[in-house]
């Protein structure tokens, strides 16, 4: 089970929270503009990252709120955690994973 | 003069197994190159082969030299025709259509001189196993009691089988001559199987594409050039995808099972429910086979959480609390990639000439064998089967998505 740090809570089990897939996401600026190629986009396609990805995490047994996680997807350690609209922090490069 | 010994009949008299080739091409030189490999006999057949006389003598021939025992499957249960094959030197026969006591005299008169027959040369071993239609597994048993009994009857049965399996069962039936397979057939695999190659522990580095066009794949071990590829990598679509320069809606999460200890015979068919969220059946060895349900998170670990197996079998002692007693021996995890609609892509990709077969992570082992066939057509002829049409990448684009959550059972 993962403990997941809350930044607003602390350390928490992996039970208390419940997953928001891959974080910095934008919705089209403009839904009537965008064509359909952009919201395959942002409703679909997915970097399904094999490293260092960053991802979405509610507390939702906790203090219900959002937050962001970096977190490497094959041993699972989590690097940071952020609050939702923060930039993701720089932690390794594409070549150091 | 001494009359040839006839090994293969010296061989099944004392009871030997004797191990054959079924020979269809109907040429010297085939008969010559197998002739050489080691078979004990191997049957020329004129009966469903294009095989005349002369065919046959030049068969015989090459046989000659090698030590093997050829035999001739005569085209009919006649006179005329089975004088002239023991004419020509052929000292084994198969006779087809012998189905009463009756024709099974004349074919022996017809082999002897009188007064015993109406010919008659060196000797024919008695009596010739008649290959039938071993597909039929009704058929199986009949086969069975007609080799033991033949044995039984102090005879010598033989069977052509290309199934190795089949071939051991028979002969431990009593069958004495055993065809193991036929030129044909050996001849059709082979060049099937040439230019295919299986390459381990050799992972993709990458795709070599210009113009938007795939040209080939780099590899830990070198380029391999193609002007097609097939992508069917399962959990690692998403990571494949990604060093071709595009993204697919694929998540990758982990997956697990578990096998509980060996108990006798308590389930005889696979449960699942889709309410508690559990699956159990019982294998052959006696262990329930208890799944459980994704990771809610992408992860490339191969190991499931354990909260996952807590609550699969939270779920399972809910169902069956007699199984609350049993203890739980092996548990893995493995990757699923799955789609949002739960159903697999099968199709192009946005690189012309690089195919995808992924998304199996709800349902794969119950369609993936047909799904390599259709992802083949689809690659053969650049344009989807019908069958797979609609499981295009471009389904996302055009919202016409096939929720499959409630066929698949399965609640990830």
């Amino acid at each position: 089970m993962l403990l997941i740090p809350c930044p607003y809570c602390g350390e928490r089990a992996e039970s208390e929270f419940s997953y928001g897939g891959e974080a910095h996401i934008a919705r089209p600026a403009d839904p009537e503009k965008a064509s359909d190629e952009a919201w395959v986009d942002y409703l679909y396609l997915r970097t399904n990252t094999k490293g260092v990805y960053f991802e979405r995490w509610l507390h939702a047994h906790g203090c219900r709120r959002w937050f962001n996680v970096a977190r490497h997807t094959v041993s699972y350690e989590i690097l940071a955690s952020y609050e939702m609209g923060a930039k993701p922090p720089k932690l390794v490069t594409e070549s150091e994973i | 003069m001494d009359l040839p010994q006839n090994a293969f009949k010296r061989a099944i008299g004392a009871g030997r197994t004797q191990i054959g080739l079924w020979s269809s091409l109907s040429s010297s030189y085939t008969v010559e190159v197998i002739a050489g490999a080691g078979f004990d006999w191997i049957l020329l057949d004129s009966e469903h082969s294009p095989n005349d006389l002369e065919s046959v003598l030049g068969q015989l021939q090459a046989a000659a030299a090698y030590p093997t025992t050829p035999i001739v499957r005569v085209p009919w249960n006649d006179m005329v025709m089975i004088k002239r094959h023991l004419d020509i030197g052929a000292q084994s026969l198969l006779v087809p259509y012998v189905s009463t006591a009756e024709e099974a005299r004349s074919a022996v008169s017809y082999t002897r001189y009188p007064p015993a027959g109406v010919r008659g040369v060196a000797d024919l071993h008695a009596s010739l196993g008649y290959p039938g239609e071993t597909a039929n597994p009704k058929v199986k048993p009949l086969i069975d009691d007609a080799i033991r009994r033949i044995r039984r009857a102090g005879k010598a049965p033989g069977i052509l089988t290309g199934v190795e399996a089949d071939a051991r069962h028979w002969l431990e039936c009593g069958a004495l001559f055993v065809a193991i397979g036929a030129d044909v057939g050996l001849l059709a695999r082979g060049a099937d199987a040439l230019g295919v190659d299986i390459i381990q522990e050799c992972p993709v580095t990458g795709f070599r594409i210009a113009d938007g066009r795939v040209q080939g794949v780099e590899t830990a071990k070198g380029f391999i050039k193609a002007g097609k590829v097939g992508l069917a990598v399962a959990g690692h679509a998403g990571v494949m995808a990604g060093l071709a320069g595009f993204r697919l809606p694929v998540t990758s999460q982990p997956l697990q099972a578990l096998v509980s200890e060996p108990i006798k015979p308590v389930l005889d068919t696979v449960i699942m429910s889709g309410a508690v969220h559990a699956y159990v059946s019982q294998s052959d060895k006696g262990e329930l086979v208890i799944g459980a349900g994704a990771d809610r998170y992408i992860g490339y670990g191969q190991r499931g959480s354990f909260q996952v197996s807590e609550d699969t079998l939270g779920a399972i002692c809910e169902l069956f609390p007699s199984f609350r007693r049993l203890r739980m021996m092996r548990q893995w995890g493995g990757i699923v990639d799955i789609c949002p609609d739960a159903s697999p892509i099968i199709g192009k990709t946005p690189v012309e000439g690089l195919y995808i077969n992924c998304g199996w992570g709800t349902g794969g082992f119950k369609a993936t064998p047909g799904s390599g066939w259709v992802f083949a057509q689809t690659i053969a002829n650049e344009r989807p089967h019908a069958l797979n049409a609609a499981f295009s990448l471009d389904r996302f684009r055009t919202g016409y998505l096939i929720d499959e959550h409630g066929a698949a059972g399965v609640a990830h």
